[in-house]
């Protein structure tokens, strides 16, 4: 008896599960999200998935999608695991996405392979592979406006202007505390070229993931090493923990900067204020008052059809969700532009992301003035090496302290030429490109 | 050749006079890490001493308790009004565990039942997520009034800086070790423990209801388990991460003893220090990070010699 | 009725010690395996295959590894993500030492790469029983984690510390890579699965398995009869882990496509002990049912609610995997400790004497 429900019902579950598939309507732009809101790196997931859905519900909403044509927003959940992102790509990937945003190094690096087989482009907006700026190389694969090695040159400028130039670099330790994978491990050969070059010494802190909320050793270790900088490169709840840390065993905290990623509230604020004075590179502007965040507010969130908790839009990491997706609106509008059609696909997509350019007038007229720098793509470069500023923690929100630093492209290049090189020979057989070019750079 | 020679044995000592300082710091640290590995595995030790199972939940307890707490009082629950509320959720759960886990599965071989509460971690990892959500959460220290700030005592010519919290939790972790010693030597339910640890069939045959008694264990163990949670969760965040800094607690037990609470303290703190001062002196030559791994090879070179532990009973094996 | 064994008769000690000694387990066995040779690719879906089929295979490959260990050896091991690390690492590099030999024979070759680290970590057996020994385990596991990003050699120092899969052909067709089609990889995934369980049921049917189901039961009275305790031990570390390692190089070439050092942290040793908890410990067909429900129920639970109409957030259906699979666990504890596999030898007993009840 017993065994016969749970043969019936076994049997039932099983037809409903392979059967299943979630249906999307024909005549939509189709953007899967790749959104972590569980695990150890929530902290961060969270706000960024609320902004990049809340934007594109907003213009739904407000504008009826893109060019008359509706988004169909479809969340699925990494929790930041390679598996599951590889997963959430076999599931979306025949649904004909638009473009796919990991939000991941370690996924992103799993994708770029099977995005121009498949032929989906990855956007991946100042992470993962640095070297897929090369569009030779990587012609499915974008990540303006910045790279990893462009944020390590503009934390070195930074740096460097504080200590009065690079000259006084030398005979200098700089303490690099970063996040043992792919995302912490990036920016290492810039950082120890710059090294060798300056004269400075560099020690590396790994924090592995299982240790993430476990810092106090390593940090004891800082305190026994004393170096004059600290730069971090943290994600998730290592950021803070880092900074708790750091402001209990009481290094000087504007001496403590972290990455973009490493820059969002919650980083700083469990630290109170010990805290104050905490440093981290932004490439968006923080606050609610812009009129495409209002639009927000009044289209989505009046309305309840949001998942973002009160008083949180405007932190920065909404922000940058925000930007993700004006990003990604832009270029469907360019492919909507280019190709002559409204419902377009991933190719399209493609070209709409390589021909890229949203000026501060742009910016202006998408409702968010001076929100973010300039940003211009091309065949060539599908990175474009942008500016990022200094924000600083005054004890309750970040404050803007420096001038948009431009990265220090001239050492860059050459070391992105270099990786996009070694990646190519190391996965023989390479595709070479084939996609034309529409800027006529290639 | 010579350089990793001496890297391994005359550096770090040359390092821990020259900065002695640090080496008071790092055994400090140490200590407090290794109070709250024996916290845990305190409440490993009540639950195989009284049940004989191996309960591989009590990481996630650690972690479902504070959640409860926290998420109780972002609710708006205020601070000690939540706190008894997750006391009597504890209960709860520890009558659920008996009524579910326990009971049917009273005569078992224990792996059956070290495996249940693999089972129990996972239902609670679940469940905890989705009733409070996945983002780790920041501990109510305040509303509590557990202290903040820390001490800095001038010595060696450095400092050594003392958090308060963590005197805070050294300070707590004794007292309960102490009622916990207190409970089982003196009382009568302590009694009624011990003797349900040394054999079901004769407390059954003595009146004893066993499973009052492992309600009871269960209950203890929660109360130890929010415990560690709460002092944990003022360190560092509240989340799931925690979990898995709780498997450290096997090597505490390895050195320890399983049924030994006096071992699980001692033990605790060896592998808290004995971590610690491996990862600062000797950790750099490894490439560092080697905190993931020293502790489970320094219970494996321990068992090697002396597998009962330090203060275990001696591992008779009957035919 | 159907399942009647009245008139097979054998008139060999071979066939009576056959593999499948019923006619109609045959029959069962040889349709089974033409589904899942010829019937599946034709009609499966890109997605089913990709992302059930091959992961299935995969895992329960390496739930078979540690079935041999845990099930019938009796030593608990909680190192499995490790050793299926090692063997996709060694995958890695002998791809890059080796870069004509054919993938197959590579990925063959990767497990006695983990079958040697295997060992090494098992050589505590001896004097450890138990939960201890999963402590030893441990150690390995954590070991082995940190090493996979330690030690730049192991990726070929390439900066993000993960390794990407290059292209390989097999007569002309890609079979890794991202050129390889479904269909490509989990006929090579299926072949290798199949190989090596045929050879784990005979190994298990054999001297050694008894050996090791000798030392499971009672060691003390093994080691009485002269058996000799080490060397079955290790042994079983040895096979166990070379199980693991294939599984492991599997999954980076014929699967992910890439890994990087979490991929094989303690959650995945985890995730294959509960497999193999589920599906029955000491039984092969444990090891594949196993695998299927707890692969398959988040994948079926995240389609349920879309197929009834419903939304659920992705993350909830996550959670709600979490809660279901651990009261799963718990339930099938209880209603039946031996697994699923139990569940199933109950109803052949049970299809044997139909329509009779006993």
């Amino acid at each position: 008896m017993h065994l016969k429900k749970l043969a019936l019902s076994a049997a039932a579950a099983s037809v409903v599960g392979l059967s299943a598939s979630q249906a999307v309507a024909q005549d939509t732009l189709f953007v899967p999200l790749f959104t972590y809101r569980t695990g150890p790196f929530a902290n961060s997931g969270i706000p960024i998935a609320n902004g990049m859905h809340d934007y594109f519900n907003m213009l739904n909403a407000r504008d009826g999608g893109i060019g008359g044509v509706k988004l169909a927003i479809q969340e699925c959940e990494t929790g930041y695991k390679n598996e599951k992102g590889v997963e959430c790509y076999d599931s979306v990937k025949s649904k004909n996405p638009l473009v796919i945003t990991p939000y991941s190094t370690g996924i992103t690096l799993a994708l770029i392979p099977k995005a121009s087989v498949d032929r989906i482009p990855v956007f991946s907006m100042a992470y993962g592979l640095s070297a897929s700026a090369v569009g030779a190389d990587f012609p499915w694969i974008f990540n303006p406006p910045a790279t990893y090695w462009d944020g390590m040159s503009i934390v070195l400028k930074y740096i460097a202007g504080k200590e009065g130039g690079f000259a006084n670099l030398k005979g200098k330790k700089i303490g690099y505390i970063y996040f043992d994978g792919g995302y912490g491990l990036e920016p290492i050969p810039l950082l120890d070229q710059f090294a060798k070059e300056y004269g400075f010494s560099v020690t590396k802190y790994p924090v592995p993931p299982a240790q993430m909320q476990n810092q106090s050793g390593l940090w004891l270790s800082v305190r026994r090493d004393r170096p004059d900088w600290m730069v971090m490169w943290g994600w998730g709840a290592m950021n803070p923990t880092a900074v708790q840390e750091a402001a209990k065993t009481g290094y000087p905290m504007d001496r403590f900067i972290g990455v973009w990623w490493s820059g969002s509230e919650d980083d700083a604020r469990p630290a109170g204020a010990g805290a104050k004075g905490y440093l981290s590179l932004n490439f968006n502007a923080v606050g609610a008052g812009y009129p495409a965040i209002k639009d927000i507010e009044k289209y989505v969130i009046a309305k309840g059809n949001s998942q973002t908790p009160k008083g949180t839009v405007g932190d920065n990491f909404y922000n940058r969700g925000v930007m993700n997706s004006a990003v990604i609106a832009e270029a469907i509008r360019n492919a909507q532009r280019i190709t002559h059609k409204k419902v377009v696909n991933g190719a399209d997509v493609r070209r709409g992301l390589e021909t890229l350019k949203i000026s501060d007038e742009r910016w202006k007229q998408l409702g968010l003035p001076g929100f973010a720098a300039a940003i211009q793509v091309t065949c060539q470069d599908h990175n474009g090496h942008h500016s990022a500023y200094v924000q600083q923690w005054d004890g309750t929100k970040w404050v803007k302290v420096s001038d948009w630093i431009s990265p220090m492209k001239e050492k860059v290049l050459p070391l992105l030429y270099g990786a996009a090189n070694d990646y190519v020979s190391k996965n023989q057989p390479w595709p070479k490109r084939t996609e034309a070019c529409d800027d006529k750079t290639l | 050749m010579t350089h990793l020679l001496y890297g391994i044995f005359i550096d770090p000592f040359v390092q821990m006079g020259a900065a002695p300082d640090l080496l008071v710091q790092t055994l400090w640290e140490g200590l407090v890490s290794g109070v709250l590995y024996a916290l845990i595995a305190l409440g490993f030790v009540l639950i195989f001493k009284a049940s004989g199972v191996f309960n591989f939940a009590q990481g996630i307890m650690v972690v479902f308790s504070a959640l409860t707490l926290v998420g109780l009082n972002e609710h708006g629950v205020p601070a000690y009004l939540a706190l008894a509320l997750t006391i009597a959720v504890m209960l709860v759960l520890a009558f659920a565990v008996e009524r579910v886990i326990l009971r049917p599965l009273v005569n078992q071989p224990d792996i059956i039942l070290f495996m249940a509460t693999f089972g129990l971690t996972y239902f609670l990892i679940g469940l905890g997520e989705l009733i409070f959500g996945g983002d780790p959460k920041v501990m109510i220290s305040d509303q509590l009034q557990l202290p903040s700030g820390s001490y800095r005592i001038p010595i060696f010519g450095g400092y050594l800086q003392m958090q308060k919290i963590d005197v805070a939790a050294t300070i707590i972790a004794s007292l309960m070790v102490a009622a916990l010693a207190v409970l089982f030597n003196r009382t009568r339910i302590g009694r009624a423990l011990r003797a349900v640890a040394d054999s079901h069939k004769a407390a059954l045959s003595v009146g004893i209801s066993l499973e009052q008694i492992w309600v009871i264990v269960w209950f203890a163990a929660g109360i130890v388990a929010l415990a560690t949670g709460i002092m944990w969760g003022a360190r560092s965040n509240v989340s799931f991460a925690l979990e898995i800094i709780a498997l450290k607690a096997l090597p505490v037990l390895i050195l320890g003893g399983f049924t030994s609470i006096p071992g699980a303290i001692i033990g605790g703190i060896i592998i808290g220090v004995g971590e610690k001062i491996g990862e600062f002196y000797w950790g750099p030559l490894l490439g560092s990070g080697i905190e993931s791994w020293f502790a489970y090879v320094i219970a494996l070179v321990f068992l090697l010699f002396r597998p009962q532990g330090l203060f275990g009973e001696r591992i008779i094996e009957r035919l | 009725m159907l399942y009647r064994e009245v008139g097979q008769y054998k008139t060999s000690y071979g066939a009576d010690q056959a593999l499948f000694p019923i006619l109609q387990d045959r029959i069962g066995i040889t349709v089974i395996l033409l589904f899942a040779f010829v019937g599946v690719p034709l009609t499966a879906s890109s997605f089913t295959l990709d992302s059930v089929l091959i992961p299935v295979l995969v895992l329960s490959l390496a739930a078979t590894g540690l079935n041999l260990l845990t099930g019938f050896t009796g030593l608990l091991s909680l190192g499995t993500g490790g050793f299926m690390g090692v063997g996709a690492f060694a995958c890695y590099k002998l791809t890059t030492f080796f870069p004509n030999v054919n993938i197959i024979v590579l990925i063959l070759c990767s497990g006695f790469f983990a079958a040697a680290v295997g060992t090494v970590f098992g050589l505590p057996s001896l004097r450890i029983k138990g939960f201890y020994l999963a402590v030893a385990t441990l150690a390995a596991q954590f070991f082995l984690s940190w090493c996979f990003i330690r030690i730049p050699w192991l990726y070929n120092y390439n900066v993000s510390a993960s390794i990407e899969v290059p292209t390989k052909t097999l007569l002309g067709i890609p079979v890794t890579g991202p050129t390889a089609s479904p269909v490509t990889r989990y006929l090579i995934v299926l072949s290798i699965v199949a190989l090596l369980t045929l050879v784990a049921a005979n190994l298990v049917r054999g001297r050694i398995g008894r050996t090791w189901m000798a030392v499971r039961d009672m060691d003390l009275a093994a080691q009485l009869i002269g058996i000799r305790l080490y060397q079955t031990k290790l042994l079983a570390f040895a096979v166990s882990s070379f199980y693991c390692g294939v599984a492991g190089a599997m999954m980076v070439f014929l699967w992910l496509g890439n890994a990087e050092s979490e991929s094989f942290n303690i959650n995945q040793s985890f995730l294959i002990l509960f497999m193999v908890i589920i599906g029955g410990l000491g039984s092969l067909l444990g090891s594949f049912l196993g695998a299927a429900l707890i692969w398959g129920l988040p994948i079926v639970l995240r389609a349920a609610p879309a197929f009834f109409g419903l939304r659920i957030q992705s993350a909830t259906a996550e959670q709600a995997s979490f809660v279901i699979v651990g009261a799963l666990i718990i339930f099938f504890l209880i209603v039946e400790p031996h697994g699923l596999a139990r569940l199933w030898q109950i109803g052949k007993q049970k299809l044997r004497v139909w329509p009779f009840p006993y």
